[in-house]
Formats: C-alpha cells, sequence, structure tokens
C-alpha cells in the first residue's frame, strides 16, 4: 500500500467518522445524564431527511441543517416526554423513535418528491461545500506533509471541522463546568440531585434536547454534505454503530472519538478494499469488516478487554415519590 | 398504588393506546391529503374482506405469533430481546440446512426435523448474549441489537460464499427438493373438499405457531420453570432468596425466545420461499415487540396482536395499491406509534385511569 492509498484512506475515514461522532457525542450527553437512547439512528435519519428536503426546496444547505435540526429535536423531545414526563420505558421509546423516523421520511418522501423514497439530487448551495485550507494548492507539492494538510486535513466540509471541535467542547462541559457535573451527577445519583434542589426533570430533557441537536447536525452532514440528498434509511445502522462506539469508548468524549475514528477506518477499509489478503491468515471476507465494530462493541460489553460500566442511573426513570 | 381493574389492565388500556395509535395515523394520512377512514376501509377489505385476503394476513400473523412470542417470553423475565430479527435470520439457516442436507422422503419428517433445526439455531444465537448478560452483565438490550447486525453480515457472507446455488448470481441457496414442500392453506383445504385461493402462502406453519402459543401459556403459567421466569421477572432479589439461580433462568429464558424467533423460518424459508434468501425476516423480528407489548405478553394477545399486524401488513399493501400517496411504509409508521403508545407512553393513559379507579374506591 503506498503513501497516497493511505492518505486517501484516512481521508475517507475522517469523512465517514463524522456522523458517527456526532451521533456518538450525542449519547454522550443523553447516556451521561441517565437516560438511554437506541433511538439516536431515528433522530438522524429525520435530520437527513427533512434537511436534504428543505435544502433541495430553498436552495440553502443552511436551512436545510435547521430543518433538520427542528426534526431531530423533535423527536428528542418525545423521547424525553416518554422516559422523563412519563417514566415510560427509554429502550421501547427508543425502538418506536426509530420505526416512525424510518416510516415517516419514506412515507412523506414519496409523497412529496415521488421519487420512491428519495430526495432531488442537491448541488451548488444546498450541500456544503468542502472547505480549501489556505495555500493547500500550493504546499500540496511538499512531499509527505503536502498531501496530510491538502488532502487529509483541508477539504472536508464544516460539519467534519465541527464534529472534531465538538470533543474537547463535550469534556469542557462534562468535565470543568457546573452544568456538566450536574448532568453527570443526574445520570449517577438523580436523588443526590433532587436533595440538593436541583431539577433532574429539567436536567435530563436538557441532556436529551443536545443530544437531539448532535443527531440532527449528524443526519444533516449525511444528506447535505457526504451525500448529496436522502436515500431511503441511509442512516443504514450508523446510529447503532454511534451507540458501539459509546460503549466501546465508555462514555469519555476523547475515547469517543478514538472509537468512531477506529470504526470509521474499519468502514474505509471495507469500501475499499472488499475482500483483504491477509498474509498467513487468508480473505478475510467483506462481510467480517462489516460486522467487526459490533463484534468488537460484543467484546467490550463482556468485559474482556476492560469492563464498560455505564452510568448508574441509566435507563431508569426518577419519580420523586416513593412507591 | 392503585390497583386498577382487571378488565382495564388487559382491555381497556391496549384497547384505547390502539385507538390513539390509529389516531394518530389517520392524522398523518389526512396531512399526507388521503382520507382516512377510507384508508382504513381499504385495508380493511384487502386483508379479511376475502379468503384470498386472510391467506396472506394469516401468513403474515404466523411469522408475528412466534416472534411476538420470543419477546413476550423474555418479557416475563424482565429481559428486552430486541434480537427477533437476528435469530430469526439464523434460524432461517437452520431450517435451510435441514432441508438441503438430508434426502428427505416426506414432509411430515422434513419438518419436526426442521422445526427442531430452526429451534436451535434461533437459540443458539441468543444463548451468547444470555451468557454475556447472565455471566458477565453486558446489557442484552445492547449485545441483542449487535448480534443482529453480525447475524446479517454471518448470512450475507454465507449466501455469497457458501451455500450460493451453483451457476447463479443472486445470493440464494439453491430450491429446497420438492419433498420438503410444506403444504398450503390451499392444499389442505382441498384435503377437505373446500376450496381456498391457490396464491397466499399461509401454510401448516400456522398450526406450529397455535401450538406455540399453546405451549408458552402453559410453560410461563403452568411450569415450576415458568414460576421461575415470572419470579425473576418481578424481583431478582426476591427469586435468589427463594432459591431461583439467575444465571440459569436468564440462559434458559433467553434460549426460549430466541429458539420460538427461529421458528419463524420454517413460515418464511421453508413455507413460502423454498430456498434462502437474503431478507427473509423482514423487520418480523421487530414487529415481535410492537405485538408482545400490545398482546400484554400473554399468547392470547400475542395471537390477536399478531393477526391485527398481519392485517396492516396485507392491507398495507392493497393500500399502496389503491392509494399510491399512501406508501406501504405508513405500516411502519402505524408500527411505531403502537410501540409508543402500548410501550413508552403507557403511563400516559395508566397514570389517569388509575386516578379516576382511586376515586371509586
Amino acid at each position: 500500500m503506498d503513501f497516497a492509498t493511505v492518505i486517501q484512506l484516512l481521508d475517507s475515514t475522517l469523512r465517514l467518522s463524522t456522523p458517527l461522532l456526532l451521533a456518538c457525542l450525542a449519547g454522550l450527553y443523553s447516556e451521561r445524564a441517565g437516560i438511554f437512547d437506541i433511538g439516536l439512528e431515528g433522530k438522524m435519519l429525520a435530520s437527513a431527511f427533512f434537511s436534504a428536503a428543505v435544502a433541495a426546496a430553498t436552495g440553502s444547505a443552511l436551512i436545510g441543517l435547521a430543518a433538520g435540526t427542528a426534526a431531530s429535536l423533535a423527536l428528542a423531545a418525545l423521547h424525553g416526554l416518554a422516559s422523563i414526563t412519563f417514566r415510560g420505558n427509554q429502550l421501547i421509546s427508543g425502538v418506536a423513535i426509530n420505526f416512525l423516523a424510518s416510516g415517516l421520511t419514506a412515507l412523506i418522501g414519496q409523497n412529496w418528491f415521488k421519487l420512491g423514497g428519495r430526495t432531488p439530487a442537491l448541488s451548488g448551495d444546498a450541500r456544503f461545500l468542502p472547505i480549501d485550507f489556505y495555500f493547500s494548492d500550493t504546499l500540496s507539492t511538499i512531499p509527505v506533509l503536502g498531501p496530510i494538510y491538502s488532502e487529509l486535513l483541508s477539504g472536508h466540509t464544516l460539519m467534519v471541522y465541527v464534529a472534531i471541535a465538538a470533543v474537547p467542547a463535550t469534556w469542557w462541559v462534562l468535565f470543568r463546568t457546573r452544568f456538566g457535573l450536574q448532568l453527570r451527577a443526574v445520570g449517577e445519583n438523580p436523588e443526590a440531585v433532587d436533595t440538593a434542589g436541583l431539577s433532574v426533570t429539567a436536567l435530563r430533557y436538557q441532556a436529551s434536547l443536545i443530544c437531539g441537536l448532535l443527531c440532527g447536525l449528524a443526519g444533516a452532514y449525511l444528506a447535505t454534505g457526504m451525500a448529496a440528498g436522502f436515500i431511503r434509511d441511509m442512516t443504514a445502522g450508523k446510529g447503532y454503530i454511534a451507540l458501539a462506539a459509546l460503549i466501546f469508548a465508555k462514555w469519555r468524549p476523547g475515547y469517543a472519538l478514538l472509537a468512531c475514528l477506529l470504526f470509521g477506518l474499519l468502514e474505509a477499509v471495507a469500501i475499499r478494499f472488499q475482500n483483504i489478503d491477509v498474509a498467513g491468515v487468508g480473505t478475510v471476507p467483506v462481510q467480517f469488516m462489516q460486522a467487526l465494530p459490533y463484534i468488537l462493541t460484543v467484546v467490550i460489553l463482556a468485559g474482556f478487554i476492560g469492563k464498560a460500566i455505564p452510568p448508574r442511573a441509566g435507563g431508569e426513570p426518577y419519580s420523586k415519590e416513593r412507591a | 398504588m392503585t390497583v386498577l381493574p382487571r378488565w382495564v389492565d388487559i382491555a381497556l388500556i391496549p384497547a384505547i393506546n390502539l385507538v390513539l395509535a390509529f389516531f394518530v395515523s389517520g392524522l398523518i394520512v389526512i396531512w399526507i391529503g388521503e382520507n382516512p377512514l377510507i384508508a382504513m376501509q381499504v385495508m380493511l377489505n384487502g386483508s379479511i374482506g376475502s379468503a384470498y385476503g386472510w391467506g396472506y394476513t394469516l401468513y403474515y400473523a404466523t411469522n408475528f405469533i412466534f416472534t411476538g412470542l420470543a419477546v413476550a417470553v423474555a418479557f416475563h423475565a424482565r429481559l428486552f430481546n430486541i434480537g427477533g430479527e437476528g435469530q430469526a435470520a439464523i434460524g432461517g439457516i437452520g431450517a435451510a440446512l435441514v432441508c438441503l442436507h438430508f434426502g428427505w422422503p416426506h414432509w411430515t419428517l422434513a419438518f419436526p426435523a426442521a422445526i427442531v433445526g430452526a429451534a436451535i439455531f434461533g437459540a443458539a444465537w441468543a444463548a451468547v448474549p444470555a451468557y454475556l448478560q447472565a455471566s458477565r452483565g453486558s446489557h442484552i438490550v445492547i449485545t441483542t441489537i449487535m448480534f443482529n447486525f453480525i447475524a446479517s453480515a454471518l448470512l450475507v457472507y454465507l449466501l455469497v460464499n457458501v451455500m450460493k446455488a451453483p451457476g447463479q448470481m443472486a445470493p440464494e441457496s439453491r430450491s429446497f427438493p420438492a419433498e420438503t414442500h410444506l403444504p398450503t392453506a390451499h392444499e389442505m383445504f382441498a384435503w377437505i373438499g373446500v376450496s381456498f385461493p391457490r396464491s397466499p402462502p399461509v401454510n401448516v406453519s400456522l398450526l406450529v405457531a397455535i401450538a406455540a402459543s399453546a405451549t408458552v401459556w402453559v410453560l410461563i403459567w403452568r411450569t415450576r420453570l415458568g414460576y421461575a421466569i415470572r419470579a425473576m421477572g418481578w424481583s431478582e432479589p426476591a427469586a435468589i432468596y427463594a432459591g431461583i439461580r439467575p444465571f440459569r433462568i436468564i440462559m434458559v429464558t433467553m434460549m426460549i425466545s430466541g429458539g420460538l424467533a427461529g421458528l419463524m423460518a420454517i413460515n418464511t424459508v421453508m413455507g413460502e420461499a423454498e430456498r434462502l434468501l437474503i431478507d427473509s425476516v423482514q423487520g418480523a423480528g421487530f414487529v415481535g415487540i410492537a405485538v408482545a407489548l400490545m398482546g400484554r405478553s400473554h399468547p392470547v394477545g400475542v395471537v390477536l396482536a399478531a393477526v391485527l399486524f398481519g392485517m396492516l401488513y396485507q392491507g398495507g399493501v392493497e393500500l399502496e395499491f389503491e392509494m399510491p400517496a399512501v406508501s406501504r411504509e405508513m405500516i411502519v409508521v402505524i408500527q411505531a406509534l403502537v410501540i409508543l403508545f402500548t410501550g413508552a407512553l403507557e403511563n400516559m393513559v395508566r397514570a389517569p385511569l388509575e386516578r379516576i379507579a382511586a376515586m371509586f374506591r
């Protein structure tokens, strides 16, 4: 494998990791506050559809982004309503949201555009365009560092940089601010937060909405940044891979970046090489590469490589009065 | 907390939730610009308005009974098996291996063997997440989700590289021998001289599904194991105190659950397609969640809910045909709303009813 291939591979790794990373951080906020969210997939899908549909109608990727994020926030609010206000089962609510998004986007898509659930292909300002760094053309001739700068680092859409910047931002919010401390406390011991006079409900709703916001960005990136339009069920399990990455990262932002880059790399390798010949092992089928994120997550969950311990109050609805 | 009268719990609340789900679906249909009452009429006509419609409705219902029972059995031990989709896919491999690799003289011999094969494969696929939950505390919901994806990758791999029929492009196994053909309703009704349309794929598997429901009822409410499963579901510490071993119950419950999901393959793979296809489950594993929630995890409820979802699936096909603006995905939306109202938003209806019940005490 030559250097140019490596650069291309890493370049697509970065692109493919971005939606995973945004969704993974989304899940991080939610689960740190004690709300399990297997509805990341659905929220991304809803955002992908509405961002592409509105971008197609208005010709503006930014208005599309706003619409997509609004759709994702609406589903996040629904998840909050079910799991915080009505103290329902958070997992079942997540499942419902995934189906709701999958069904509604295809249904409305067919109704609006009559393209079998697709949105029209986006072009120009209806998409997020690559941002070229200064001098990336001139510097690309420099050996080694040139391609790294101009191909790997430069030339991505806005959301790629937003996703990467969101990692230290999330770390700072969660571990260096009062809000972050409260958020983590509400996921570990909501009784204590309640006793301290803070509203468990309000904190959990805030976490849910942040989750919706980030899923919105992830979905909009999929449909208006990475691809040029929406196709049916285009998230294709990315929400679940993000969930896997979250567990893999043991609910920590820095590790989330590494996990998402790893899973992005696996995807990039699977797309580029199909079946891989490994010396001494034989051919590794492409299906194995595709299943690897899930297999790794199961291994992590099983505690064979370190133990993944979720926030203690995760999945438990909080009720003030004693039953 | 107030205890609600039994009929409120098992009939009124599910009915209200169902009405809410359909009401919201109706609003969506209006928003699309069609008349929901006509849509409903088309669906009813298409699903139960003719023997042909019934044939398809019951075919789908057979799948949903199996996957619904699978989720329901796990619910009794307070385990959420979201992996029915994967377990059914792997069950399909089991059924296909049985049909392809033995020279069966007659379907009456192949059928029991395929039932065992499908159930064992499904159970084995559920056993790994069960073991990880029982012995290492890995969250069963997450592991079963992961196992769905691993199952689909495994199935694609096997169909592309191992089981693909020679000399063809499509990733499918070769067709099963004619001797393993299961009698369809058309053939079975012909034995007693009644005519039934030829095309609906509903077959003898439906009877197995009914038998499975009865067996699950006996298991849960009339056996020591069933008692242990329910005890685990109510309170794990109390169950341990009573000498019930959680490890054993989790393993057994999940394997029964996976086996039931795997059984779906006898209806789809052996009964309908008569070969192993890449996507024979088609979301039925997830429908099982809605069916179990609606049916309150009771076999009778599961069968009724499965028939209802069978009607939705068959009616949805007709609806798309008659009313192109409302595509088949409407069913997925209805399914999502049923899960939402009966599962996640249950307290929205229950809490006010409890308050009313408290007033009349």
